[in-house]
């Protein structure tokens, strides 16, 4: 069973006239999978993204999603996360005065109560966020700030990696870690999603640019665009694009 | 952090719209007839056995008090209060602040369940657990019922004992400081009190004594249709230190209740005295139905020199806050502090914030108040920031930000100005935000239903303030902010 079947999603954004941006979207990533998804600006990438998550912006009115063959779609947002959907945000979100130690500690602690195993000890967890956090360049003082409150673009991302590596999701939705990184944090982060990578773990990496897919080296690339996706193949179709842009799907959709 | 969860685990535990301390104790009472007359005030003097100095001075209050009217100017509103339709007295029938033994066993097993040990034995069980130690004074309608550890207080030299008893043994005391820093004629509220108060905590702490333990005065009303007007009197001699916790609950009723009550608090050169609240007053139902009406004038005289008030409080109760506890910085080189949460939820009122009025040279004063609006409710932060032309180098921080939850509250911010003196720096900020939906969507998405990422955020926005209360109050205070939250987000 796939870890992640999605079959001819539609979806729109709420309200009576919301425009559709998902039309008949079908994707399955088996564990151990990296999937890269591409494709131009406005094609629905992020929309995709947050409809995992279950942002409530938008209204799915077709197709299915199943994780390990439960309806994800009628799963809360938290609940979605205890599953283990995991998405690193393309903007961080701040929230002030709570310490980012805190926060991963109340995040671990939820999902774990929600999947009935008991809180994390204190020694254990302080344990588990040193080694992490080692391994990413992330310090005591950052771990002492308030959630993404002052950080620069490349210490937002490599906060969420460290998020990532510490709730150890099954499925992770990588939104354009990339974007707004320069190439050592690049780098950085990357490396942080490589060791993630696991067997028993998928990702879905959406980027606009095959850079990052020099250092994350998917499975599989999509190339998505209105609302579908219009071709797959391995990570060659990367460099493709590279080369001959968008330009001919864009044609090929209009 | 721990405390997080378990106040999401207190959150999860009540149905919305359940006040976990609104439960109600029968025992029978011994009540004043209902109305306000001279003879209510005589009868409440009799009750308490008072000097007839004290009786002269209740009836001076309500003699003022029949012609005053009471004030408009705050940002709530509620129906007409018919003061003749209100019960001004009300104690337990057993007499009280005898032993221990003696008190009503149901009173005692009602501070049991508010979690108040009045049993020093057990307040001793929770030293050896790791606690600090606290003595407590507790206020049940109209009397104080018990004070634990007088007897180790008094080898300090501190007197912490019922106002009512301080009338009658400390005379000296009383006469000299009650009503030198809210006079009788202050205003309509206190004026009422200063006519019908019938108990509180009196404190004081002899030159150079710091106090070797955490003061807590524990207020409960318990009687349908009764006034509470507790008075409190803290005086720091010269040098002297004391930390002292109010506390404040009572029984979910249709009906609303006046709370309307005086605090003073004096200190004298280099004292200093930090005075902390958790009120959490039953609010009322989520129609606005019932809770207290919370009148209180609070203020604390810096009247010595390098003299020091701080309140820190955390507003979560009452269906009508009308609240500001302010600091007169007389003394030269004194400083007054207020640090302040308050929170409203389903159709609470809250009208709060504090006064700095400095008066001495190189006086300074922080204010640092976080306001947070949910559900229907109304939150307002006034304060008054004054120089007076004496007041050379006098200074001034305040803070001041409102966290809106849902769009259906408001919070308003009042500040007030005024400097006679060039030589003052005054600086205020203020920020409104929004938990907004991002927020609420990050936090669900690493795993926190909405409740705890509402309490976290809230948590985080209050931070500096907790901050300052006394470790146990903190905790407590903490639970307080999820529980009252609780139906916030939806």
């Amino acid at each position: 069973m796939a870890l992640l079947d999605i079959e001819n999603l539609h979806a729109k954004i709420d309200g009576e006239h919301g425009k559709e941006i998902l039309k008949g979207l079908s994707l399955k990533v088996n564990p151990g999978e990296v999937h890269a998804i591409m494709g131009p600006n406005g094609s629905g990438k992020s929309t995709l993204s947050y409809i995992l998550a279950g942002k409530e912006d938008y209204e799915v009115t077709d197709g299915t999603v199943t994780l390990e063959g439960e309806d994800l779609l009628e799963m809360e947002i938290d609940e979605r996360a205890a599953k283990g959907v995991f998405l690193a945000f393309q903007y961080p979100v701040e929230v002030p005065g709570v310490a980012t130690m805190t926060f991963l500690r109340a995040a671990l602690n939820a999902q774990r109560k929600k999947r009935g195993e008991a809180e994390i000890s204190t020694p254990d967890f302080l344990r588990l966020v040193r080694e992490k956090a080692g391994h990413l360049g992330i310090n005591q003082d950052m771990l002492k700030r308030g959630v993404n409150v002052g950080f620069s673009g490349g210490e937002k991302k490599r906060a969420e990696i460290l998020q990532m590596a510490v709730l150890e999701p099954k499925l992770c939705v990588l939104d354009e870690t990339d974007s707004g990184l320069d190439i050592d944090a690049l780098k950085v982060v990357s490396e942080g999603v490589n060791a993630l990578r696991s067997p028993d773990r998928a990702m879905i990496v959406i980027t606009h640019y095959q850079r990052l897919l020099n250092h994350i080296v998917p499975d599989f690339v999509h190339v998505m665009n209105q609302g579908r996706i219009v071709r797959s193949g391995g990570k060659e179709l990367a460099l493709e694009l590279e080369a001959n842009g968008y330009a001919e799907y864009q044609q090929d959709a209009a | 952090m721990p405390a997080v969860q378990e106040t999401v685990d207190q959150v999860r535990s009540l149905d919305v719209d359940q006040y976990k301390y609104g439960f109600f104790t029968e025992i029978e009472t011994d009540k004043a007839p209902k109305g306000l007359t001279e003879d209510t005030v005589r009868f409440i003097s009799a009750k308490k056995n008072e000097p007839e100095w004290m009786l002269e001075w209740r009836l001076e209050a309500f003699r003022r008090w029949q012609t005053m009217r009471e004030p408009d100017w705050a940002r709530v509103s509620y129906p007409p209060i018919d003061y003749q339709d209100l019960y001004y007295y009300s104690a337990p029938k057993r007499p009280s602040q005898l032993s221990i033994d003696d008190i009503d066993p149901e009173i005692l097993a009602t501070y049991e369940k508010l979690g108040i040990p009045l049993r020093e034995r057990d307040a001793l069980l929770g030293i050896e657990s790791g606690a600090t130690k606290v003595a407590v004074d507790a206020v049940f309608d109209s009397v104080s019922v018990a004070t634990t550890f007088k007897e180790e207080l008094a080898r300090a030299g501190v007197i912490f004992m019922p106002i009512s008893e301080a009338v009658r043994e400390h005379p000296e005391l009383v006469r000299k400081y009650l009503g030198s820093v809210v006079p009788v004629t202050d205003n309509y509220f206190a004026t009422l009190n200063s006519a019908v108060f019938s108990d509180g905590s009196f404190v004081y702490v002899p030159k150079g004594v710091r106090c070797p333990m955490e003061l807590s005065t524990y207020f409960r009303i318990n009687e349908r249709n009764t006034g509470q007007f507790e008075r409190t009197l803290i005086i720091a001699d010269e040098g002297a230190y004391v930390s002292y916790l109010e506390g404040c609950t009572a029984p979910m009723r249709d009906e609303n209740q006046l709370h309307a009550a005086v605090v003073e608090l004096v200190a004298l050169d280099d004292a200093e005295i930090k005075y902390s609240t958790v009120q959490n007053w039953y609010p009322g139902d989520k129609d606005g139905k019932g809770g207290i009406y919370n009148f209180v004038t609070k203020r604390g005289d810096c009247r010595g020199d390098r003299s020091k008030i701080s309140w820190t409080q955390v507003e979560t109760g009452s269906a009508i806050t009308w609240k500001y506890p302010s600091c007169i910085l007389r003394g030269d080189d004194s400083q007054g502090e207020f640090y302040s949460i308050a929170i409203s939820n389903g159709r609470q009122q809250v009208d709060s914030g504090t006064k700095m009025i400095h008066l001495g040279k190189n006086t300074s004063s922080r204010i640092i108040s976080k306001g947070i609006a949910a559900g229907y409710s109304d939150n307002t932060y006034r304060g008054l920031v004054s120089a007076h032309r004496k007041a050379t180098g006098a200074r001034n921080f305040t803070n001041c930000d409102s966290l809106l939850i849902g769009d259906k509250c408001g919070a308003h911010t009042v500040p007030y100005i005024e400097s006679k003196n060039s030589s003052a720096q005054f600086e205020h900020e203020a920020t409104t935000s929004k938990i907004s939906d991002d927020q609420l969507f990050y936090c669900r998405q690493r795993g926190l239903d909405p409740e705890e990422a509402t309490a976290l955020i809230v948590n985080g926005f209050v931070k500096d303030v907790l901050q300052q209360l006394p470790m146990e109050f903190a905790v407590e205070a903490q639970k307080l902010i999820a529980v009252s939250l609780e139906g916030s987000v939806g």
